[in-house]
């Protein structure tokens, strides 16, 4: 692409920034028009669960780009802007003003929205997803609101989502009960005996946890606030807040109505390229085609930055491939949990550090193995182990059980062989 | 509030004022500063936003983390002795007229 032609980007989140920004790097010198429906200029996600939930943060530490700054890279900013349809034949994109932009290169960065449930009551007062800023601080609203009327807090959902915002929760001195459906927390990411620690984790710091959770109604009071999660044991666990956080969708909707190819979501490549040689994608919308056929949808800041880069690199002709280990992480109460690698399909454990001492000292990760192969690890508040793990995954090494499980021996060492 | 002076590896120098709390990363992203990246929002979880401190300075800083020690094994530039990490600094009137380096990569 040369300065003559446009590119537009769909999606002022963490991935239509890296896109744009990664654009310039590479020299583009024609126009970038970023298009986000949110009133808000890029800001980070991370902290909504923790310390903008917590009220630590402002608006403005919590932005990633204002438009100024985005102006000085020649980067126009559009925000609360709602795009209709992408006329792929007339490359252009239609906004629900009315309005049409014209593209040479289109990136598609339009994210995910949180599952509902399919309950009635659902979209009562009071139930609450998180993806966005707003969200967030209709939260911390309605926090504020149970704390004065010493009204208890559901989550809905034992995630990563759901435990964050229980841990911001319990620590404003909320009555926290979540529940899970599945028989474990994090059950589809941390090996089982590290789903154990974190309940016993939340447990400690007096939040309640019920598992195999069979949610059958939700109370709605008289002025259509939601007052309590009913289980099918029959039991009402009262509640001024219910937080949903049971998954997202990918936002795959346009390029679906554009005839893209999408699966659970706008399917591209390692280089997040499109089934359009003019779109790319990138972030939480996206579904990777691996190199064995399967899909892979990931939702991280990671994933949003590398196939960012790649997806500006392939609008300019070069192959970017995002290759490197997935990492993630999560904050709760005064834990870091890392993870490296995609633990899918784990049939052996092996444990480095004290994982059964005291919960407050703790620092151990937990190795998954699939056939005698070193597939992903998880770290808590052990940031060493897991930048190993990043290293021995990207290097293709597997060391085995017994040598992971060695404290004495040194895996960052081992990944430099 | 602190006066704090970025240096990037091209030169290129900036004086920000920094609100009590604000971190030095915060101060550098609001800003446009593209020697610190900050991917990850300040969770030191992703070491994007490494940066030298004055070294007379040093001791004015609180010590770092035991999670920002191990991050900083992850940067991308040489770490050295006053490498930091500039989303776990926290701006105070202590910390006026600090300066920082920034290296030439992040990542």
């Amino acid at each position: 692409m040369n300065a003559d032609d446009s590119v537009v980007v769909i999606g002022a989140g963490q991935a239509g920034v890296q896109t744009a920004e990664a654009l310039r790097t590479l020299g583009f010198a024609g126009g970038i028009t970023m298009l986000g429906d949110e009133v808000h200029a890029p800001y980070h996600r991370p902290p909504l669960s923790k310390a903008w939930l917590a009220g630590e943060m402002d608006a403005a530490q919590l932005t990633m780009r204002t438009a100024e700054v985005l102006a000085r890279k020649h980067i126009t900013l559009r925000t609360g802007v709602k795009v209709s349809f992408i006329d792929r034949a007339a490359k252009q994109v239609r906004l629900t003003d009315g309005s049409s932009l014209p593209y040479t290169g289109l990136v598609l960065a339009t994210g995910s929205t949180p599952r509902s449930l399919s309950l009635p009551g659902a979209s009562a007062k009071g139930m609450l997803a998180l993806r966005s800023r707003d969200d967030a601080s209709a939260m911390a609203e309605h926090m504020a609101q149970c704390v004065e009327k010493q009204l208890g807090v559901v989550v809905i959902g034992g995630g990563f989502i759901g435990l964050e915002v229980a841990a911001t929760a319990r620590k404003k001195g909320l009555t926290v009960t979540v529940l899970e459906a599945a028989p474990r927390l994090l059950g589809r990411v941390l090996a089982p005996v590290l789903s154990d620690w974190v309940a016993a984790l939340h447990r400690s710091h007096g939040a309640e946890l019920v598992l195999n959770a069979q949610i059958a109604a939700l109370e709605v009071d008289a002025t259509g606030a939601v007052s309590g999660v009913r289980l099918s044991d029959g039991r009402v666990v009262p509640a001024g807040l219910v937080v949903v956080g049971i998954g997202v969708t990918a936002n795959d909707q346009l390029a679906a109505a554009a005839g893209l190819e999408c699966e659970r979501g706008i399917v591209v490549d390692a280089c997040g390229r499109s089934s359009d040689a003019s779109i790319v994608a990138a972030g939480d919308c996206t579904a990777r085609r691996m190199p064995d056929g399967s899909l892979v949808r990931l939702e991280s800041v990671q994933n949003a930055t590398e196939q960012g880069k790649s997806a500006a690199a392939a609008l300019m002709g070069q192959a970017r491939p995002f290759t490197a280990t997935p990492w993630f992480w999560s904050d709760q109460f005064d834990k870091k949990l890392q993870m490296a690698g995609l633990s899918m399909g784990a049939d052996r454990w092996a444990v480095r550090g004290d994982m059964a001492g005291d919960l407050a000292t703790a620092s151990f990760s937990v190795f998954h193995y699939r056939k005698g192969v070193l597939i992903a690890a998880d770290s808590v508040n052990a940031g060493r182990d897991h930048l190993a793990v990043r290293k021995l995954l990207d290097a293709g090494l597997s060391p085995t059980p017994e040598q992971v499980a060695d404290t004495a021996c040194d895996l960052a060492a081992l990944a430099k062989q | 509030m602190a006066n704090i002076t970025y240096i990037e590896s091209s030169g290129q120098t900036t004086t920000i004022n920094l609100n009590d709390g604000w971190s030095l990363m915060q101060g550098a992203t609001a800003n446009g500063i593209d020697g610190i990246v900050g991917e990850c929002g300040g969770s030191c979880a992703c070491a994007t936003c490494h940066c030298y401190v004055d070294e007379a300075r040093l001791a004015d800083l609180p010590a770092p983390s035991a999670g920002e020690l191990d991050m900083l094994e992850n940067v991308a530039a040489e770490r050295r002795p006053n490498s930091r990490l500039a989303c776990q600094i926290k701006a105070t009137a202590a910390l006026e007229g600090l300066i920082v380096h920034l290296p030439e990569m992040q990542e």
